[in-house]
């Protein structure tokens, strides 16, 4: 083996390895804690910025953008650099890249408790932080795809593929969705208005889910299950055909979200239609994460790391099966605004993003910190189940009382044509159902401070020997002679 | 007209790719490409 000079730049994805554990603590907790406000009210304690409505956002911003969004910074910074064999290309850019999204995650918190909202979905934050995030957003890009432009092998390995497909399409989303006419410092007025506002709104929302905790998250996937696992990907020929298959059709399913609104009929069917079609690449992608587990199955007795992936891959089958299906109007029809919804978010936030993530972040540390391995698998071992015991609690409740919501809903008196349940006797029903889901969310958090204080013991562990780890040789065919 | 021409002319360049990719003269180069992520492994084991 030709030995190569220069050392990948593990410092910034170790900050966001760091911070990605940290946010996710934060976010969950304010999760847990209006998941209590919905059983016990009186907690919001009379503070408006403690109130449901401010802290929500909050809440959603924290773990996608804040948790879900240092996972990605970290997995696609470590796996463009080890994919391509060479350094990011500049350490300054990476850095500004880490602050400026640090920077970001603050403005969120302080801003949305004091009330400053677009009032969209996902996408709450006033114009001077969207301004921020795109110039973070810009530098991220140049980072990852200039360290691609100066690779040293020929190929580009599908996963960056994956990352490269988000860092793009979260730009156009991010700016398209976000045009408005500043009216202050933290206030601003949309661009678009009605039906189209709706549309526009939903077209981000979806691909939020679709390339965000989705195409990045497979990006994710298909670096970190096969170097955990220890094969590669079963069949790489599914990896390309799965790519253009997803991104193709993810872009035109979310018209979904507003099945029965003032929508035209044809661009909600257009949106039922795409949604089920992307049954085929999600569960493309995923049989082809699984079944690389083929002849190693026997690793998921002492792995637990493997057993994160895997079953993250089990919980994004479900889900995504549950979403096209809930996108058939029939079954939106019942499924719509209740709290159905909010366990089938949950089943692919905490069950696919959140596992898949966190298995990473285990598989991907003690390689940044030169360790053989974590400083405690039976701790890896316990988080992994209190987080899968947790989030079945979660979804589990949700879906009962959301199918509950649904029935009641709209039960009709026959002979009256009234309706035969008020709107409280619905919530009297459900109302059991939020301590499991808040007992659900306590569970996935104490499994979330489990995973803190080995990381913590981790690096205390590596603190003496952290160096700095050689680049890969230029050629993936040499790297393998 | 021309949206219809355009959805066409993708599916065919899907279904090309597809048939493309599954080639047995690709197979090497995609079974080379899948043992990247296992490449750093195999030089700690060197």
């Amino acid at each position: 083996m030709v030995g190569v000079e220069g050392s990948y730049n593990d410092k910034v994805i170790r900050q966001f390895s760091v911070m990605t554990v940290v946010w996710g603590v934060v976010g969950m907790l304010v999760g847990v804690f209006i998941a209590a406000q919905l059983y016990w009210p009186a907690l919001n304690f009379d503070v408006p910025w403690l109130s449901y409505g401010r802290l929500r956002p909050l809440h959603t911003n924290a773990v996608i953008f804040a948790f879900g969004g240092c996972a990605l910074f970290a997995t696609s910074l470590y796996t463009v650099q080890r994919t391509c064999h060479v350094r990011l290309i500049s350490d300054k850019l990476a850095s500004f890249v880490f602050w400026g999204w640090q920077l970001v995650i603050v403005a969120a918190a302080v801003s949305l408790p004091l009330g400053y909202t677009q009032g969209k979905e996902y996408a709450e934050l006033e114009w001077p932080i969207d301004v921020l995030i795109t110039i973070v957003w810009v530098a991220y890009a140049v980072l990852f795809f200039g360290t691609i432009v100066k690779r040293k092998v020929k190929h580009i390995y599908v996963a960056n593929w994956f990352y490269g497909a988000y860092i793009i399409t979260i730009a156009l989303l991010h700016i398209v969705n976000n045009l408005a006419i500043p009216a202050g410092w933290m206030k601003s007025y949309s661009v678009y208005s009605g039906a189209v506002d709706a549309m526009v709104q939903w077209w981000y929302g979806h691909n939020a889910v679709g390339f965000f905790l989705t195409t990045a998250f497979l990006g994710m996937m298909y670096y970190f299950v096969p170097k955990q696992a220890g094969r590669p990907i079963y069949s790489y020929r599914l990896s390309i055909v799965h790519f253009w298959a997803l991104i193709a059709i993810y872009m035109w399913a979310g018209p979904h979200h507003l099945q029965y609104t003032a929508l035209p009929d044809w661009a909600q069917n257009l949106g039922m239609v795409f949604s089920l079609v992307l049954l085929a690449p999600s569960w493309g992608g995923a049989i082809n994460g699984i079944l690389t587990l083929s002849g190693v199955w026997y690793k998921l007795r002492t792995d637990p790391i493997l057993k994160f992936l895997v079953v993250s891959l089990s919980f994004y089958m479900m889900s995504t099966f549950e979403g096209p299906m809930m996108s058939i109007k029939t079954v939106n029809s019942l499924s719509h605004y209740t709290d159905w919804t909010i366990g089938h978010v949950h089943a692919g936030a905490l069950g696919w993003v959140a596992m898949i993530s966190i298995g990473s972040i285990y598989a991907m540390l003690p390689r940044l910190l030169r360790l053989p391995k974590m400083y405690s698998t039976k701790l890896i071992d316990t988080h992994f189940w209190l987080h899968t015991i947790g989030v079945v609690v979660y979804i589990a409740a949700m879906w009962i009382a959301g199918v509950t919501q649904g029935l009641m809903w709209r039960a009709t008196d026959p002979d009256t044509g009234t309706l035969v349940y008020s709107f409280v006797e619905a919530l009297n029903a459900t109302k059991p159902y939020y301590v499991f889901r808040l007992g659900g969310g306590l569970i996935v958090l104490s499994g979330m401070f489990v995973m803190a204080w080995n990381v913590f013991k981790t690096f205390r562990l590596a603190a003496a020997s952290t160096e700095p780890q050689p680049l890969l040789a230029p050629d993936a065919a040499d790297a393998r002679a | 007209m021309v949206p219809g021409l355009i959805t066409a002319v993708l599916l065919v360049l899907f279904i090309g790719a597809t048939v493309y990719l599954w080639r047995p003269s690709v197979k090497p180069e995609m079974d080379a490409a899948a043992q990247m992520p296992l490449d750093d492994d195999k030089e700690e084991i060197a």
